[in-house]
Order: C-alpha cells, then sequence, then structure tokens
C-alpha cells in the first residue's frame, strides 16, 4: 500500500473519528452499546455498508446526473441496508432482535451517507472501499470500547463470561445499572472526546465566544 | 437540454460519452440502479426466507420450553413433564382430532379468506379484524397430571402485533407464565414486555373476581398490599400502549371469543 492509501484507511481512526470528531452516528452509539455482541454486530453491519457503498458509488460516480445523486446514493445504500438486515436476520436471529430497529436505521446514518458524498463521489474505487473501511473501523472501535464498558460496568461480564463476580453470585461487584441505561452511553462518549482531544490539541474546536471576566466588571477609578 | 451523446462507436460508447445531466442518460441510471437494487433486495429476501422462518420457529419453541421450565423450577425434574399438542376449535371448545395439530399454521388460517374468521369489532379488543378457527394449544402434564395450559395469543401492541404465549395453572384460574417470542416494539421500552424481570412478575397472578377478567397491566406502578396486586402487574415506563395491548389481548384470548368456551369444557373435565 502506497502512503496515500495507508492514509485513507488510518486517519478516520483516530485523527478524523467519525464519532468522536466529527460527532455522527451517536444515535446508533447509544442505543446499541449495552452489550459488547450488539456493538460486534452494528459494527460488523456499518462496515459491510460503508465498504460496499463507497465501493458502488465510487464505481457508477462519473455517469452520476449530479442533480439526482442524493437518490440514487440513498437507493444504494438503502438497498445494502436490507440486505445486511435480511442476512442478520437468517443467520443471527438473536442478535438482530436485540438490534432490531437499529440496523433499518444505518440507512439515516450520516456517517454514511456522508462519506459516499464527500469521498467517494470524488475519489477511485479502491480508495473509496479503504476509506469506507477506515470509518467503519473508526466507528467500531469506539463502539465496542463503549460496549466493554457498558457490559462490564454494568453486568460484571464481558460477552457474557463473568469478569467481576457480582454480589448476586456471591461475589464482590455490584453492577452499576446506569450503565445499562443509554444516558451512560453519553457520558462515556464524552470522556472519550475529551481523553482524545487532550491527547490530539489539534481537534480541540475554537471557543464559539470568550467568557467574561469579572474583573472587566470593576469600574476603574 | 442538448444531447451531444456521439453517433458513432457500440451502444456503450455512446451511453458513456452522453453528458451526465441529459434526459436520456438520468432515465438510464435510474432505471439500471433501480433494476440491480430491487433484484438484490427481492433476491436476499426470497433465498434466506427458509432460514428466517427457522430461526422464528426455534425462537418460538424455546418460548414454550421455557414456559414449561416453570414446572421443572417448582417440581424438580426427577418425574419428567410432558407436553401434548392439542387442536381446539375456538368457538365450540371442542378438540379436533382429524388434523395433526403440528401441521396446522394458524397464523396462516387466519389471513386465508376461505378459512379466517372475522372478530366482531365489538369485541376485537386485540385488534386483529380476523383470527383462525383453531388454535393449536400445548399441555403440559407431570405424571398424568395436567399441570399447565399454554395458549396461544396475539393482539396489537404499540407498533406491532405481539405474538406469544399464556401459561396457565392447573385450576385455569391463575397465571404461571406469559412470554412474547414476536414483537416489534421499541427497544428499551416497549420491547421490556421480553425481559426476563417482566415475564416473572406475571407468576400467580390470579385471572377472575367473580367472573369479571381483572388480568393486566396496571396504570402505573401496583401497590403491593392493594386488592389489585393480585391481578395486575406492574406497567412499563414509558410503554403505556405496548401495557395496553397486553391487557386488551389477554382479556380477548380469555373470553367468550378467545379461548372462552375451550377453558370452560375443560374445567367441567378436570
Amino acid at each position: 500500500m502506497t502512503d496515500a492509501r495507508t492514509k485513507d484507511l488510518l486517519t478516520p481512526l483516530f485523527d478524523s473519528n467519525p464519532i468522536m470528531l466529527q460527532i455522527l452516528g451517536i444515535c446508533s452509539a447509544l442505543a446499541v452499546t449495552k452489550t459488547v455482541a450488539t456493538a460486534l454486530t452494528m459494527s460488523a453491519a456499518v462496515i459491510c455498508v460503508l465498504v460496499l457503498a463507497n465501493t458502488f458509488v465510487s464505481l457508477i460516480r462519473n455517469h452520476l446526473p449530479r442533480h439526482i445523486r442524493l437518490i440514487i446514493q440513498i437507493t444504494i445504500i438503502a438497498t445494502l441496508v436490507i440486505v445486511v438486515d435480511q442476512v442478520l436476520r437468517a443467520v443471527a436471529y438473536e442478535l438482530s432482535r436485540q438490534l432490531s430497529v437499529f440496523v433499518g436505521l444505518i440507512v439515516t446514518n450520516c456517517i454514511i451517507l456522508g462519506r459516499v458524498e464527500a469521498f467517494a463521489m470524488n475519489n477511485g474505487v479502491r480508495a473509496s472501499a479503504l476509506d469506507g473501511l477506515g470509518n467503519g473501523l473508526g466507528y467500531s472501535w469506539v463502539l465496542i470500547l463503549v460496549g466493554g464498558i457498558r457490559e462490564l460496568l454494568g453486568t460484571g461480564k464481558l460477552l457474557d463470561v463473568s469478569i467481576l463476580p457480582t454480589v448476586a453470585e456471591g461475589g464482590w461487584f455490584e453492577p452499576l445499572a446506569i450503565m445499562l441505561l443509554a444516558p451512560s452511553a453519553f457520558f462515556i462518549i464524552g470522556l472519550l472526546i475529551w481523553g482524545l482531544r487532550s491527547w490530539k490539541p489539534g481537534q480541540k474546536e475554537a471557543a464559539e465566544f470568550a467568557p467574561q471576566s469579572v474583573a472587566r466588571e470593576v469600574e476603574p477609578q | 437540454m442538448a444531447e451531444r451523446g456521439g453517433t458513432s462507436g457500440t451502444w456503450w460508447q455512446r451511453f458513456t460519452a452522453l453528458p451526465n445531466n441529459s434526459a436520456r442518460k438520468t432515465i438510464i441510471v435510474t432505471l439500471t440502479v433501480a433494476l440491480v437494487c430491487s433484484v438484490l433486495v427481492a433476491g436476499s429476501a426470497v433465498l434466506l426466507k427458509p432460514l428466517q422462518i427457522e430461526n422464528k420457529e426455534t425462537a418460538r419453541r424455546s418460548h414454550i420450553a421455557a414456559l414449561s421450565h416453570i414446572l421443572e423450577e417448582r417440581y424438580g425434574s426427577q418425574i419428567p413433564i410432558t407436553l401434548e399438542v392439542r387442536l381446539i376449535d375456538l368457538a365450540s371448545g371442542v378438540v379436533v382430532t382429524n388434523v395433526d395439530p403440528v401441521s396446522y399454521d394458524q397464523r396462516r388460517a387466519a389471513a386465508d379468506p376461505a378459512r379466517q374468521v372475522m372478530v366482531p369489532a365489538d369485541q376485537d379488543l386485540a385488534g386483529l379484524k380476523t383470527r383462525a378457527p383453531w388454535a393449536v394449544i400445548y399441555i403440559a402434564r407431570r405424571a398424568g397430571r395436567l399441570e399447565m395450559v399454554m395458549l396461544p395469543v396475539r393482539g396489537r401492541g404499540f407498533g406491532s402485533m405481539l405474538y406469544g404465549y399464556l401459561a396457565l395453572g392447573a385450576d385455569l384460574e391463575h397465571v404461571l407464565g406469559l412470554s412474547f417470542h414476536e414483537h416489534g416494539e421499541t427497544p428499551g421500552l416497549g420491547a421490556l414486555i421480553d425481559s426476563q424481570d417482566w415475564k416473572r412478575r406475571w407468576r400467580g397472578k390470579i385471572i377472575r373476581d367473580g367472573g369479571i377478567i381483572k388480568l393486566g397491566v396496571a396504570p402505573g406502578p401496583v401497590d403491593p398490599s392493594s386488592e389489585l396486586a393480585r391481578y395486575q402487574v406492574d406497567a412499563l415506563t414509558g410503554a403505556t400502549w405496548t401495557g395496553m395491548g397486553v391487557t386488551n389481548l389477554l382479556h380477548y384470548w380469555l373470553g367468550p371469543h378467545g379461548f372462552g368456551p375451550y377453558l370452560a369444557k375443560l374445567r367441567e373435565g378436570v
């Protein structure tokens, strides 16, 4: 792989992470991160859709009439999502029941339309596929990390294997019930963003306004 | 918009030479994408259907097994629990013997205009419109003694049809379990009808108070000291419509247009 290719793949992981920097795909990141298993399944589904949507759109990008390009893009994305949903229902029924509507809602996930419109429309097939994979992985590691934290602290388990023995099972760990509720994902993602921006200060956004200092309110005599 | 497509070369060259915004290219691209996408969607739906049906069937079976497991919890597993399948004529409450219950598809019969029974609007609490004339029920016995009757129930929840089983104890007056194996309720709200915690709350609830069905979901939390605590379970937060749907379907299926006639016959028989 050339440097440019590696960059397509790696930039979305940390430098331009779809969840952490662009703050996209938050809805599903809150909803499906109760357990690692659902986060993994959702990640796989999003990676599939993202890579394939980017590939197909990039293939026909030179022949897309500009005024109907969004309709065509959404049609392609929706088709891929339906196929992925059908496959999940056939091979992973219990997980697809837990994910319920959220697989179908990948259609409206801004990450996918964003990558298709911003990248695949202007780049070659291989670069687009790699960009899709990179963004998919960038989305996935956040999802899996949040899912891991929530499942571990909420139930004492990871992938249904007991890690911290809970009080109910005769151990010492008192599960944190809030971890099983959606707000906890907000807190965890917020903390992760804080951590990432401390590590890479370039991601900090400029302040929209300067807090007024108290000293200035004192009238000079 | 001027059509500047060349007139020489193969059709493919002529097509690619068309300006992207020309009407002809717009229509060709739209139709092609629509065609390819519809083939993919239809193909995946049709090819994967057998697997999906099998999955639903497995889920249904596991819910039946979980309900009969309640008996094992109570009595231990020394004496095995046997399950018996029966086909019931709902209107008369008579057992249908000339048809194999395993081969009877209740859901298909409810949708088949030749077989379906219309549910009168004033009795249609569960929002069914039609139901099958017969129902496949399960009877769990232990050492030959009837211990549990599992009745298939169905009704409209908030945004979807709920399919489940209501398990009644041997006296046919109290509930042993209620479990929904298929529904499309909101995750985290209505979908909690499938949660272990809520399912467990149904155990031991009494169905009737002097002939009137009182079993159902309370409008809010149930005060354990109140009279209604014998009949009602706590509502699910944020799922008012789902709870009302569950109450309504229980009233319908336990009522005269549902399993009422069969339960009356069974009560006389035992």
